[in-house]
């Protein structure tokens, strides 16, 4: 379809991404959390765990988050934090992705006995609710870092986009293009990865946004239940601390409110930024 | 209908299946002996650490092979044997979840089917109404986007420790002793809304989305154009559309209970609320594995459940799955 003028449609895909506010606002609030999660670190002048100020103070000049009851920097915490809030996102979206798109893919091309198995295992995956999973594995683990829990994250996060994936093959193997692609005697895999994947890109960068955000998710909720890494720190961490530590009692706002609120702000520009994309790959919810 | 309700129950069989293995397996392969954690952890003294040690030992049933151990557990599971409580020692691990249970059912029940209809009855009437869409929209997706417990953080420092107006801590003020008066119930309440309200809202932001984007989708569908074409009443048609958008919402409470809980988790946490989720943290803080596995069993079980009202609901929602006119 897109084949005679791909550079029209690319045009095309700029302009309405540029005219979509939706897009504009998600797109800016992701960048600059990515900015921040760059530079924040190098600008916060303490180390996030050392114990270096006034026990439980509010925001000053010198500690821009104010301290914990034990005197950590809030601001140096949270710097750090939202890059490995990022970095799970990224890493554990990407392999939830991954994942999906291949059981997907293979599921919805292949049908028959291999599709009627792995569907079994996608619908049994699906209903365990992941959180669970997640709290039994990380407590056995008795040393936690970012990397192992993106990885747990991912590997429990694919379910619902490999079934909307095994979908949309479903409906793309049945196309003439495809049948001729078979006629030609190119093998399964490649008629996968040439034919049926690319016209589902669309659909997969906001699968992928969509799994990042709930990788964000899982993993501040596993943070906050106190399963969060065991070095270092990260938003949910954080949260973890101040609650266990009266920080509603005390009043301690600056402590207990800035790494929710990041994460709420970073969910929903990925939100934001999957609504625009949605309309603009899908004329039809397109408002003029 | 036969084959869809024996299609769906093999699923939740298989799944149970699953679910109970993931809860004997990860305790005898993650690397790491968890019995020698325990003890490290509890052992204060060295006589107690060894009978615990011979406890435990006994407990996991680690001295006999791989294949009678994961039988015995299956044994010991039916016979509602889910081993003792660290933290709480000497009581068994199911009457500490047994008391917990009410409390969660008290909290979840309310907040899910509150927000499913409401948030369902909002998105129908933000759908194409400016006004309202360009209100509810945006307020849907900050909802819906904000962490349970953030917005529990919130409402627990803006409601109940500066304005004062709600407790922030527990299911019941620690001055009265649970029994039944009007007294203890509005104590109880008082207690319950904060918590409510924060699951309530963040879900509510979900259903009022999905439900605007359904009719939307709906309303652009051939039958509504048709009906258009008629010259049949909006009022009329957006009844119609909103009969069918509901199978999606039902579909996808379904779908949502796996986020619902882990929300319940986070949220008791915050209010100390005395349901699974706290009793988790709990387990998490004191090393309680069997707790802990006993806990995520029930909240399988809890889920399989609901899933399988869901699907019964569904059959009396939706006349094709009776007419077997429908694969899955």
């Amino acid at each position: 379809m897109s084949q005679e003028q791909p550079k029209k449609v690319r045009s095309e895909f700029i302009y309405f991404a540029w005219r979509n506010v939706k897009l504009r606002i998600g797109v800016s609030i992701l960048l600059a959390f990515v900015l921040f999660s760059i530079i924040g670190p190098f600008l916060a002048k303490h180390d996030p765990l050392e114990y270096v100020g006034p026990m439980g103070a509010p925001p000053s000049r010198e500690y821009w988050f104010g301290t914990t009851t034990f005197g950590q920097d809030v601001f140096s915490q949270f710097a750090h934090g939202t890059r490995s809030t990022l970095l799970v996102g990224l890493l554990g979206g990407s392999i939830g992705t991954l994942v999906g798109i291949l059981v997907g893919l293979i599921a919805g091309y292949r049908g028959g006995l291999v599709d009627e198995f792995l569907n079994m295992i996608t619908n049994i995956i699906l209903i365990i609710p992941t959180l669970a999973v997640l709290i039994i594995i990380a407590a056995y683990l008795s040393v936690r870092g970012i990397f192992m829990q993106s990885v747990f994250i991912g590997l429990t996060a694919w379910p619902w986009a490999a079934r909307a994936i095994r979908a949309q093959t479903f409906s793309l193997r049945v196309r003439e293009f495809v049948d001729l692609a078979r006629m030609t005697g190119r093998s399964s895999l490649r008629i996968v990865f040439t034919e049926i994947a690319p016209n589902m890109m669309s659909y997969l960068l906001l699968v992928f946004i969509l799994q990042f955000g709930g990788a964000v998710l899982n993993a501040a909720t596993l943070d906050f239940i106190g399963l969060g890494p065991t070095k270092g720190t990260s938003l949910g961490l954080i949260m973890n601390n101040a609650v266990l530590w009266a920080a509603l009692q005390l009043g301690q706002w600056w402590w207990l409110l800035p790494p929710g609120a990041a994460i709420a702000a970073i969910v929903g520009a990925l939100y934001i930024t999957n609504v625009g994309l949605d309309e603009i790959f899908n004329p039809k919810l397109r408002e003029m | 209908m036969g084959r869809y309700l024996r299609r769906k129950l093999l699923i939740y069989i298989l799944t149970f299946f699953v679910a109970v293995t993931i809860d004997w397996m990860i305790p005898r392969f993650m690397p790491g002996d968890p019995v020698s954690l325990m003890i490290a952890r509890i052992g204060t003294r060295p006589e107690a650490a060894e009978v615990l040690r011979g406890y435990f030992i006994k407990a996991f049933g680690l001295d006999v092979p791989l294949w009678q151990q994961y039988l015995n557990f299956w044994k010991a599971l039916f016979q509602g044997d889910l081993g003792v409580s660290i933290w709480l020692y000497p009581q068994p691990v199911i009457r500490i979840i047994q008391r917990a249970i009410p409390y969660d059912l008290f909290l979840l029940l309310p907040a899910i089917f509150l927000s499913w209809f409401a948030g369902n009855q909002v998105g129908a009437l933000a759908a194409r109404a400016r006004w309202l869409d360009n209100t509810i929209l945006p307020l849907g997706y900050l909802l819906t986007a904000t962490p349970y417990m953030w917005l529990a953080i919130v409402l627990a420092w803006s409601l109940g420790n500066v304005a004062g107006i709600f407790p922030i801590a527990g299911a019941y003020s620690f001055a009265i002793r649970p029994h039944l008066s009007l007294q203890f119930i509005l104590n109880l309440l008082h207690h319950w809304f904060l918590p409510f309200m924060s699951l309530f809202l963040v879900m509510f932001g979900g259903w009022a989305i999905g439900m605007r984007n359904m009719i939307i989708y709906e309303l652009e569908s051939d039958y509504s154009r048709y009906l258009e074409a008629l010259g049949i009443p909006q009022s009329l048609i957006r009844k119609y559309a909103f009969r069918n958008a509901m199978l999606p919402q039902i579909t996808g409470l379904a779908l949502q209970l796996g986020g619902i809980v882990a929300g319940a988790v986070a949220t008791e946490v915050v209010f100390a609320y005395p349901g699974i989720g706290y009793i988790i943290l709990n387990a998490v803080q004191n090393q309680d594995y069997f707790l802990l596995q006993g806990c995520f069993l029930f909240i399988i079980i809890g889920v399989l459940l609901a899933n399988f009202l869901i699907d019964l609901v569904y059959i009396i929602v939706d006349p094709r799955t009776r007419l077997g006119m429908t694969g899955e």
